[in-house]
């Protein structure tokens, strides 16, 4: 006989950390839907283009971008899927989601509520494994994240520099941290090996990674909320709703 | 007469304190059971256990309990105080409101033998599948020599002190008894990464982690992280690590096409 | 009557404990082919071995190259006021650099030096940086390691079982009884042979840096067995236990914090171990700061830091300063590592010490003193055995590690605790199993004995006399505490002998609640008659060693006597009664005594 595993003795509020995450986490899903889906008219405001459209390779793209796609919908639906890949089978995301929305378990010494668990080694879920995958992808996006952050510096007239231009450079430089911060960059690094001075160049960046990867939580809540930001920003400005501060050279 | 040092008399500014503590501890066996109340004194400093063991002197010498050391290093007196997965020996009094009710409940996840003592042999039963440590060849002047850098990380998943309280509070067992057959858990995986990161083993353990040992069926909650008394990164540092070792073994298409291009097997597959 | 039935098992060697030098025991007697089991009285790989902290002392000459086991039997029978075992004290030495390689080959991570090889640090008493160990946790590694190498080997371990009387056939052994914590059924174990390796007695005292576990039973159940006993007087009194607050009384806090660079200091500050540097002592200790502070980085030119004289004077003069009102608030002194060192050294070199400090007393060990005291930690004393075979003169008995007594003889050397159990458990295995093989046939158990055994085990069950058993625990370890402690006198020892005898009159009015399952105020009721046996023993033979020495220091005789230097004093079980002998100790030979005559 096991003492009444069937219920917690918790007497805390062990509820309010999945609550919190399913409040942020749905809010978001719900925000980037509606951005994608009915935010077409205003995700550019010259030179800054929201991140959630980036990169942008529609007929409905500002002309200087890349390949063209024949596509009639939101541009934000061909590149969308990359960025999610990347959060849904993150390692840190994956207990943010699993306890809050799958409640295996909602918190810890709180039973679980389903009855029958086998983690992630039946499909769905053993699609996780390809999280380094998800990390390739997550990397060209944030490449071209750069690229808008340093177009964001150029404006019809020449360089200069909008509080527009700080917000895409951060969120670039929060996404960049949030992938090299990932525990399959960490692996790829340096992590697969058991003799590490052996790889001596290696052995550094995989520390580097490690100590980032420490904060690996804190980046994915800042970079998410902040991504979020950034769109809503560029679409204040499009829309006209604010005036974006400039200082042009 | 007698050594000061050993007999220090209080300053008067700890003049004892009249407190009582009153406690909820399970009371029972295989067979039935029921929280009892305690109600003792409490002095400056004391622990958790403390407290027990005044039950015992004091009103319930059968009150069974397993501890050793009392000083956090010997992972014996492990129990749920007031839900929560902890050492007896390493919850102070004075986190608790004063007044509080305490209950302390025997760890769940495994079969009750007695009051707070259950029986933990799943334990040492996964412990004996593990394959052993197999080192090889020392260096040609017979000497054995591993880097700082290298035992660094192993070092930190040998600070493990067995308390199982990992064990307790992984739902995958806790709450699901049928995968204890599947399911090894958190502290054979620090275990296994111990020795799979080890620098100078020859063995090859991603098999066993994905059979037998069920790493699959982590989900990486993290709560083995939570209670770890020892503050070893359970989850981050030993059971992620093991998961991309056995990805790049079992799952990633790129891996298994460089294998059958360089015609390396699994086990002459292991990175130095 | 069927509650005095009992399973049973048989096996060539039976080793009871399972701590460092049980777990070394049982990997070698199993290797030699015999049918070995392994008991314990918690479950395996909590034994009190968990708590060692510092380092295993090996001559392994990686830091200092000049090391070598000659300096290190030296170091170790200075260390023991010469009162050691010589062939131990040489055996020891000479073997524990292998049986640390060994640890490595078995999976052990030491901290390494930079050119990948171990790490060895800085101890009390050592001439050179000696002791390989693993941050401050060094005890950890070492019962893990063996534990694990000895589940791989398939060996059979019982846990949870609490052996309480040995079992001869006629003068030679024959078994083992005793009772399952979980069930409280009764177990025989039939052996040919059988190893001690119980660990100590630290239990009887109230200021401990003991387990539980830590009861004297291997020597209660050796006395009973008609094996002698040497040394008990010689107890250890660790100089740095935990004293703030009360409930962690006694913790170990690691010479290490010492050997890293820690420092004693009074309630003015002032580092005041260099007022109590023995004349013995004199010719290799620093005796002033500047020159103390630089041995810790050249050796050569340097005399080592009073802080690390043998355990015996600081502890001494700790509790001298205390007493001298110079002492901490709470009556011990000062170990000061914060304003010595950089807070990421301390923290990377005594992890553990910074969180038991952290957790348990709430003070910063990188930030401020600690406050420290005596606590009793180690006996010296215990089982005679042979120095190359660890058998005691009961056949087929044999003992090593602290239950074992010889190697350290009046005070032990830090981190020569942990060479002992792996050196001495490999030898008490292999001469065990050797013993057990010469053996034709299984000696026979006496029925009628086991049945008696097993109905004097219930008596606490049965009993009506109402007395409690925690109560008369707490007793002895108040009387032990105030009259057998870090200073003893005639009067005291007398009278805490009075206060045993009373003691032990109560134990048949012992009442326990509850019945045979898991009841651990039946345990406590059967471990007190080994913890009163064992204080008795030691409170003897202290009253006997006229003298003071090493871990023995007499208030009414406070310096060495010519006429105790050459003795042990012998305890043996006499017809239910102690008797008392000193016996010379075995001859130096020459070639080892010009060791002693060197310049150091």
């Amino acid at each position: 006989m096991r003492v009444a595993p069937h219920r917690t003795e918790r007497p805390d509020r062990w509820w309010l950390e999945p609550l919190i995450t399913v409040v942020v986490l749905g809010g978001f899903v719900l925000y980037t839907t509606w951005a994608m889906v009915f935010g077409t008219s205003h995700f550019y405001a010259d030179p800054y283009l929201s991140p959630f459209y980036s990169p942008c390779i529609t007929r409905l793209c500002p002309a200087d971008t890349l390949p063209y796609v024949p596509w009639a919908y939101s541009p934000a639906w061909l590149i969308f899927w990359a960025p999610l890949a990347f959060r849904l089978t993150c390692y840190y995301y994956r207990k943010a989601y699993y306890r809050s929305f799958f409640w295996t378990p909602p918190a810890c010494a709180v039973p679980d509520a389903a009855h029958r668990y086998r983690g992630e080694t039946r499909f769905p879920f053993v699609i996780q494994n390809l999280h380094r995958y998800a990390f390739w992808v997550a990397l060209i996006v944030v490449a071209f994240l750069w690229i808008d952050a340093v177009k964001a510096f150029h404006f019809a007239t020449g360089w200069g520099v909008g509080l527009g231009s700080i917000v895409l450079l951060l969120n670039a430089g929060l996404l960049t941290l949030y992938s090299f911060s990932c525990h399959s960059c960490r692996h790829l690094c340096g992590g697969l090996f058991d003799v590490l001075s052996r790889h001596g160049l290696r052995y550094r960046v995989w520390r580097f990674v490690s100590r980032w990867n420490e904060h690996h939580m804190a980046i994915a809540w800042t970079s998410l909320v902040f991504v979020a930001f950034s769109d809503v920003y560029v679409r204040l400005v499009s829309a006209s709703v604010i005036a974006d501060p400039r200082w042009l050279f | 007469m007698a050594a000061v040092a050993e007999r220090p008399a209080r300053p008067s500014t700890e003049a004892a304190r009249s407190d009582t503590v009153t406690f909820r501890v399970w009371r029972g066996d295989a067979s039935a059971g029921e929280y009892r109340e305690y109600t003792v004194a409490l002095d400056e400093g004391m622990v958790v256990l403390d407290v027990i063991h005044r039950i015992q002197a004091t009103q319930a010498g059968d009150l069974a309990v397993r501890w050793n050391c009392k000083a956090g290093k010997c992972g014996s007196c492990s129990a749920e105080i007031n839900g929560k997965p902890r050492l007896m020996c390493m919850t102070r009094m004075d986190t608790f409101e004063r007044g509080q009710v305490i209950t302390v409940s025997p760890i769940k996840t495994f079969p009750l033998i007695r009051d707070l003592v259950t029986d933990v042999s799943f334990n040492f039963e996964r412990a004996k599948e593990v394959p052993a440590f197999k080192p090889k060849a020392p260096d040609p002047d017979g000497k054995r020599r591993m880097h700082q850098e290298d035992v660094d990380r192993v070092q930190e998943f040998h600070k493990c002190i067995e308390c199982f309280l990992c064990q307790n509070v992984c739902h995958v067992i806790r709450d699901h008894e049928d995968n204890k057959q599947h399911f090894a858990g958190p502290r054979l995986f620090v275990r296994l990464a111990a020795l799979e990161m080890h620098p100078l083993d020859t063995n090859d353990r991603r098999e066993l982690l994905k059979a037998r040992a069920g790493l699959g069926y982590c989900n990486i909650t993290k709560c083995c992280t939570e209670v770890c008394p020892e503050h070893i990164h359970i989850t981050d540092n030993a059971i992620i690590p093991l998961k991309e070792r056995v990805v790049t073994e079992f799952y990633d298409p790129v891996a298994w096409l460089a294998r059958k291009l360089t015609g390396r097997d699994r086990r002459r597959g292991i990175v130095e | 009557m069927a509650s005095e039935s009992h399973e049973t098992h048989e096996y060539d060697v039976v080793i009871i404990g399972a701590g460092g030098a049980g777990l070394r025991a049982a990997i070698e007697a199993s290797a030699a082919g015999v049918k070995t089991a392994l008991i314990c009285k918690s479950l395996l790989g909590k034994a009190h071995t968990v708590m060692a902290e510092g380092g295993i002392a090996a001559a392994l000459g990686n830091v200092w190259p000049e090391d070598n086991w000659k300096v290190h039997f030296r170091d170790t029978m200075r260390g023991g006021k010469m009162l050691n075992n010589w062939r131990m004290a040489q055996i020891h030495a000479q073997e524990s650099p292998d049986r640390v390689l060994e640890l490595e080959e078995w999976g052990a991570l030491f901290d390494r030096t930079k050119d990948g090889l171990i790490l060895q640090r800085d101890f009390g008493g050592h001439r050179y940086a000696r002791l390989a160990h693993v941050g401050d946790r060094t005890g950890l590694e070492m019962i893990r390691t063996l534990q694990q190498h000895a589940v791989h080997k398939g060996i059979d371990v019982f846990m949870e079982c609490n052996i309480q009387r040995l079992l001869k056939d006629g003068h030679k052994i024959a078994g083992a009884f005793g009772y399952w914590r979980e069930s409280g059924g009764f177990v025989l174990f039939k052996a040919k042979a059988i190893v001690l390796a119980t660990g100590g007695i630290g239990r009887s005292w109230k200021v401990t840096s003991n387990s539980w576990e830590c009861t004297g039973d291997g020597i209660a159940l050796a006395l009973n067995a008609g094996a002698e006993l040497i040394d008990m007087e010689m107890v250890q009194f660790h100089p740095t236990g935990m004293i703030w607050p009360p409930s962690v009384r006694g913790l170990l806090v690691t010479e290490g914090v010492r050997g890293d660079g820690g420092t004693l200091r009074n309630n003015s500050g002032e580092r005041f171990m260099f007022r109590y540097i023995p004349e013995f002592f004199k010719a290799e200790t620093a005796d002033n700061e500047t020159e103390a502070d630089a041995w810790y980085t050249d050796k050569a030119n340097n005399r080592r830091t009073p802080d690390l004289l043998p355990r015996d004077e600081v502890a001494r003069a700790i509790n001298a300063e205390a007493k001298a009102g110079r002492g901490s608030p709470h009556g011990g002194v000062f170990l000061d590592i914060a304003s010595r060192r950089p807070a990421d050294y301390i923290m990377k070199r005594l992890p553990s010490m910074y969180h038991q400090f952290m957790e348990l007393a709430g003070v910063d060990i990188t930030k401020e003193a600690m406050e420290i005291g005596p606590t009793c930690h180690y006996a010296m004393g215990g089982v005679r055995v042979d120095a190359d075979t660890t058998a005691t003169d009961v056949p087929g008995l044999f003992a090593a590690g602290e239950v074992a007594a010889g190697l350290h003889g009046a005070n032990r050397l830090g981190g020569n605790s942990l060479s002992d159990l792996v050196v001495f458990g490999r030898r008490a295995g292999q001469y065990a199993a050797a013993y057990a093989k010469a053996l034709r046939a299984q000696p026979l158990v006496d029925a009628g004995e086991v049945e008696q055994v097993a109905r004097e085990l219930l008596v606490p069950l049965t009993s009506h006399g109402g007395d409690n058993a925690y109560a008369i625990h707490a007793q002895l370890q108040e009387c032990m505490q105030n009259n057998v402690g870090l200073i003893r006198v005639e009067n005291e020892m007398i009278e805490a002998l009075d206060v045993i005898a009373s003691l032990k009159r109560r134990l048949p009015n012992v009442t326990v609640a509850g019945g045979r399952h898991y009841n651990p105020g039946w345990h406590l009721a059967l471990d007190l008659q080994n913890m009163l046996a064992v204080s008795e023993a030691c409170t003897r033979a202290a009253l006997a060693r006229k003298e003071s020495r090493g871990g023995h220091t007499r208030d009414d005789f406070p310096s060495t006597d010519e006429r105790f230097a050459m003795v042990n004093v012998v305890v043996r079980a006499r017809d239910g009664e102690l008797t008392l002998s000193d016996e010379p100790l075995p001859e130096m030979p020459d070639e080892l005594k010009a060791l002693f005559e060197e310049a150091h």
